[in-house]
């Protein structure tokens, strides 16, 4: 992994007064990002008109596609084509992404896409809040693969985890998302953006081997192989068939374990240095609230309530939702009474902490629909059972 | 003559394929091998440093041409061939970037991303086999059936107009849009050089016979029988005006060069507008100094 410190061309450095949207888009210039392929849709389409006003003076594209298909599709092939390249989406153009999500990760092409999440299903309520692809984000595309999902909880963690996917995205030639919502994406809120030379970004992991030797995807020690552009003169193949590691078809079981187990491997192995959360007096916590995104922010005044109240609150806030901190959830559910989780859906995230706590400490979840953010005194009910 | 005299027994576009490939699943009698070979010739013959040239195809049987083909070859997915193709171009404006499919492929789960890449006038060339049917998943309707060609999902015969694609093409913009059939080999070479040497979208269809499928399911031979059918019933027209040129069942085939203009291709007209537009402050992208 070769890290350098950013361009400067693309770093506002500054204190600014932005919303989730357009800090993520000022993330992705100060991360390098200079391709930018995009399709209007609320509560995200922000992000796209702010790197569309900033493009022409940094240097770079700026293209509205057809649809969402082609926004995924076109950001594939600029990722061959040697830029670092993002979109930004809501529910109805994430669920069109999907195919290509696969094909995505199939190539190993690191790209990055912002989920600025609405109430779904369908078309669902276009102006407000949801958080209801945790599990789409993971699982959306057919076939086993992992993916790593980021997810921010305030404009200035939209900049900075911006950053964050680009690098990781980059590390591990993964699909990397940032899972924003309608809450986030629409708070303005100060973000400080440091000066270029502290802010560090991963560049891609060329291969600067012999010519004849190269194997576009041969793992390398850390399991993520080497990368090449078109146009270097490596007249390389790449598919979303099942390949070999020189990228050619083979169509049979064997070749498929060894595809499909190299592209879940690569996150899985690697999952201790990919996952990253916050944890707030979990220590001793007879209680412990995981949570992600806006309900983080909405959950702290219950968890207040509750401290007052004489019950020990700790809180779990998911930085990287994918991959999963089993371990951590493992760990807590041996200590902890029970666990507390409010998301503006019916239980996704729950399931998942349930799945990891083996039974050892029950998940109770604040289940909410979207449209609106939970009301804290649900929360701190939730809390108060769960103390019992 | 000694062994040793003997010129080496190797295929002229040898260099331009992957052998270790080699043999393809390309059925006998099929077209797409034809329409590869004059792809390979066209680029022989052209300037072009093959280094920079990238292939893109999508899903079905002309889908696998990109996997056959020594350049930086891209396998994509059904119908996003172009889209592909259109950020590989703009991510790397040095790349000639070549979209080689089915018509399947690109007019019909495709359709969207031609016509709108047609319309920007995106610096692509665009190879469409059309064999009439979807022919990967067993000889399917398409939207380039002919009325009456009878098909697996046309069981009683095709009633839904087809699409008529160098007028869809020339449409929507494209700057080149020829069509030949297999027969025709050195004219599609020669459309295929003429549109590589050129900047801005264009179109080059290629009527290929499916013998397996489509020419089984209606009758109409083996492939001899449909090469001898396009030699009786083509006709060159070139800059023929494209809405008179439809494919009606066993009918005519006008072939030749319908549409050869020039216009500024996407990237041109980006840095063009926003020069203009901003001044100094713009910073172009793309273009060598």
């Amino acid at each position: 992994m070769k890290t350098v410190k950013a361009d400067p061309k693309g770093v506002l450095t500054g204190a600014h007064y932005l919303d989730g949207d357009f800090a993520i888009a000022e993330g992705a210039l100060a991360a390098g990002c200079r391709f930018f392929a995009g399709y209007p849709i609320t509560p995200s389409t922000e992000t796209a008109e702010r790197f569309a006003e900033r493009i022409p003076f940094v240097g770079g594209i700026f293209i509205q596609m057809e649809d969402e298909i082609a926004s995924i599709t076109a950001l594939i092939g600029a990722a061959w084509g040697g830029q670092k390249a993002m979109t930004v989406t809501s529910g109805p153009g994430f669920s069109l992404m999907m195919e290509n999500i696969g094909l995505a990760a199939m190539m190993e092409a690191p790209l990055v896409i912002a989920n600025v999440q609405r109430g779904g299903p369908s078309t669902g309520l276009p102006t407000l809040v949801g958080q209801g692809d945790m599990m789409q984000v993971k699982f959306g595309s057919h076939g086993d693969y992992e993916i790593i999902a980021l997810c921010p909880d305030s404009p200035q963690e939209c900049f900075d985890l911006t950053i964050k996917a680009f690098n990781l995205s980059e590390t591990y030639r993964v699909p990397t998302f940032i899972m924003t919502d309608e809450c986030v994406g629409h708070m303005h809120e100060k973000v400080v953006i440091p000066p270029a030379d502290q802010i560090d970004v991963v560049e891609r992991k060329w291969y600067n081997g012999p010519r004849e030797k190269y194997l576009p995807y041969k793992p390398d020690k850390d399991l993520v192989p080497f990368m090449i552009k078109a146009g270097d003169g490596y007249r390389f193949h790449t598919t979303g068939l099942t390949h070999d590691e020189r990228g050619y078809p083979v169509i049979n079981a064997e070749a498929q374990d060894w595809n499909v187990r190299h592209l879940v491997d690569k996150i899985q192995k690697n999952a201790d240095k990919i996952i990253d959360y916050r944890e707030d007096e979990t220590e001793g916590a007879d209680v412990v609230v995981v949570s992600f995104g806006i309900t983080s922010r909405v959950a702290v005044k219950a968890v207040q309530q509750a401290r007052r109240a004489g019950i020990k609150v700790g809180t779990l806030r998911l930085v990287t939702v994918w991959p999963f901190p089993e371990k951590r959830i493992r760990e807590l559910a041996g200590k902890a009474k029970a666990f507390v989780i409010p998301e503006l859906n019916l239980g996704q995230i729950r399931r998942e902490v349930e799945r990891c706590a083996f039974g050892r400490a029950p998940a109770i979840g604040v289940p909410h629909c979207g449209g609106w953010v939970h009301d804290p005194d649900d929360i701190l009910k939730a809390i108060k059972e769960a103390a019992r | 003559m000694s062994t040793q005299e003997r010129p080496e027994e190797r295929n002229p576009i040898e260099d331009l394929l992957r052998m270790d490939r080699i043999p393809h699943i390309w059925c006998p009698g099929c077209g797409i091998g034809t329409v590869v070979s004059s792809f390979a010739d066209a680029l022989h013959k052209s300037e072009l440093d093959l280094n920079k040239v990238a292939i893109v195809s999508g899903i079905g049987c002309t889908g696998r041409v990109a996997g056959y083909v020594k350049l930086d070859s891209f396998h994509s997915t059904h119908g996003r061939a172009i889209p592909f193709a259109t950020g590989l171009k703009l991510a790397n404006p040095e790349l000639k970037v070549v979209v080689f499919s089915g018509d399947g492929d690109i007019a019909g789960i495709g359709g969207n991303h031609f016509i709108h890449a047609a319309r920007r006038n995106m610096d692509l060339t665009i190879i469409c086999v059309n064999n009439f049917n979807y022919a990967m998943t067993g000889g399917q309707v398409a939207a380039t059936t002919p009325i009456m060609a009878n098909l697996s999902t046309a069981p009683f015969g095709n009633f839904e107009y087809p699409f008529n694609l160098a007028y869809l093409a020339d449409a929507c913009g494209a700057t080149y849009v020829a069509r030949w059939t297999s027969l025709h080999l050195r004219r599609v070479t020669k459309s295929i050089q003429e549109a590589l040497g050129k900047k801005g979208f264009s179109f080059i269809e290629v009527i290929t016979p499916c013998v397996t499928l489509y020419a089984r399911r209606n009758r109409l031979g083996d492939g001899l029988n449909l090469l001898k059918y396009y030699y009786d019933n083509s006709e060159i027209r070139h800059g023929a005006d494209t809405r008179t040129v439809p494919i009606d069942f066993q009918g005519k085939i006008i072939v030749g060069k319908f549409v050869d203009r020039e216009k500024p291709v996407w990237l041109e007209c980006m840095n063009t507008h926003l020069q203009k537009t901003l001044g100094e402050k713009y910073r172009p992208y793309g273009e060598k100094p």
